[in-house]
């Protein structure tokens, strides 16, 4: 243990702000980028999910009708 | 020979194999890490010249080291791309490339922040700052140029060629501590010698930069399985994952 008590540990000597703005810039980022690759995933399953999805029959189907257009931005 | 490598060029054969790693990467990538950065934080005794702003290092060394391997690995996937066009290798440094953006910007600003009681200066345009912020555009340029180019072929061509050119950087960064003076400082891990500082200070880095290691392992199979499934959309293995996945 390098600290003596855990005020100690959080001055670091009197850089803790350095320190700790490093640590937290680290886990914000690496947070962020794990958090948006997962989400791009799901997002990706369900474009495809409802690509697959069979289409309704005639009488089920809306007489007018937006066109989805689909475009990956990857 | 010749089949085993075009098994693995194969988007779907990887896809298997990416999924059973997956869960060891992450488990084993965080547990290192975290005993890294703890066991530096903590327990790790404090530099008689530094005093605790030192305690960065565990998390700045990672990131630069990873900046600066991921753009090495895109430099081979980008050759694959080229001579022998195999989807795979253009899946891998499309998929990556934020990381490495990501990573090259971690190694920068804790460089920075690590510089001020250090050096007492944020920044100053020396060779390793300097190439090192040129890796950080480089990463933003393949990105730009992927996005930009909507034909998947001439795409992965263009930014092969621009990974490939850019590889240039790499030993200009790696040499830039011994060509010229400058305020940083010289690599703490040298192949051929022992490390400058104690044990109880290598140690936890050695196991944080090999736990980003492997988290980034993750993070790459993670990525490139979602840029599969968007490209292979029309494939009938994605659709029975897909449907496969709950409706």
């Amino acid at each position: 243990m390098a600290f003596d008590s855990f005020s100690a540990f959080l001055a670091m000597g009197g850089h803790g702000p350095y320190v700790w703005a490093c640590y937290a810039m680290f886990f914000l980022l690496m947070g962020v980028v794990i958090w948006w690759s997962l989400r791009q995933r799901r997002v990706v399953i369900a474009q495809q999910q409802r690509r697959a999805a069979p289409m309704p029959s005639a009488d089920e189907r809306p007489t007018a009708s937006f066109t989805r257009i689909e475009s990956s931005q990857d | 020979m010749w089949q085993i490598f075009h098994k693995l060029g194969s988007p779907k054969w990887f896809f298997g194999i990416a999924s059973t790693l997956m869960p060891w990467l992450l488990v084993a990538g965080a547990a290192l890490l975290m005993t890294g950065i703890v066991w530096g934080l903590v327990f790790a005794p404090q530099d008689y010249l530094q005093g605790n702003s030192y305690r960065i290092i565990f998390i700045h060394v990672p990131s630069a080291f990873l900046a600066q391997s991921v753009y090495i690995m895109m430099a081979v996937a980008a050759l694959v791309t080229l001579v022998w066009r195999m989807k795979l290798a253009d899946v891998f440094v499309t998929a990556v490339a934020p990381v490495g953006a990501v990573l090259t910007f971690l190694a920068l600003f804790t460089g920075a922040v690590w510089g001020k009681p250090t050096w007492g200066t944020w920044w100053i345009w020396d060779a390793r700052l300097t190439s090192m912020l040129i890796l950080l555009f480089l990463y933003f340029g393949v990105m730009a140029l992927g996005a930009a180019i909507s034909d998947e072929k001439s795409s992965a061509r263009a930014v092969a060629v621009l990974v490939l050119v850019g590889v240039v950087n790499i030993p200009i960064i790696k040499y830039s501590v011994e060509w010229w003076n400058t305020l940083h400082q010289p690599a703490t891990f040298k192949l051929t010698e022992k490390p400058s500082m104690p044990a109880e200070m290598w140690v936890p880095l050695l196991l944080s930069v090999l736990g980003l290691y492997l988290i980034f392992g993750w993070l790459a199979c993670l990525r490139m399985q979602t840029h599969i499934l968007a490209r292979e959309g029309r494939t009938r293995w994605v659709k029975e994952l897909v449907q496969a996945r709950g409706n």
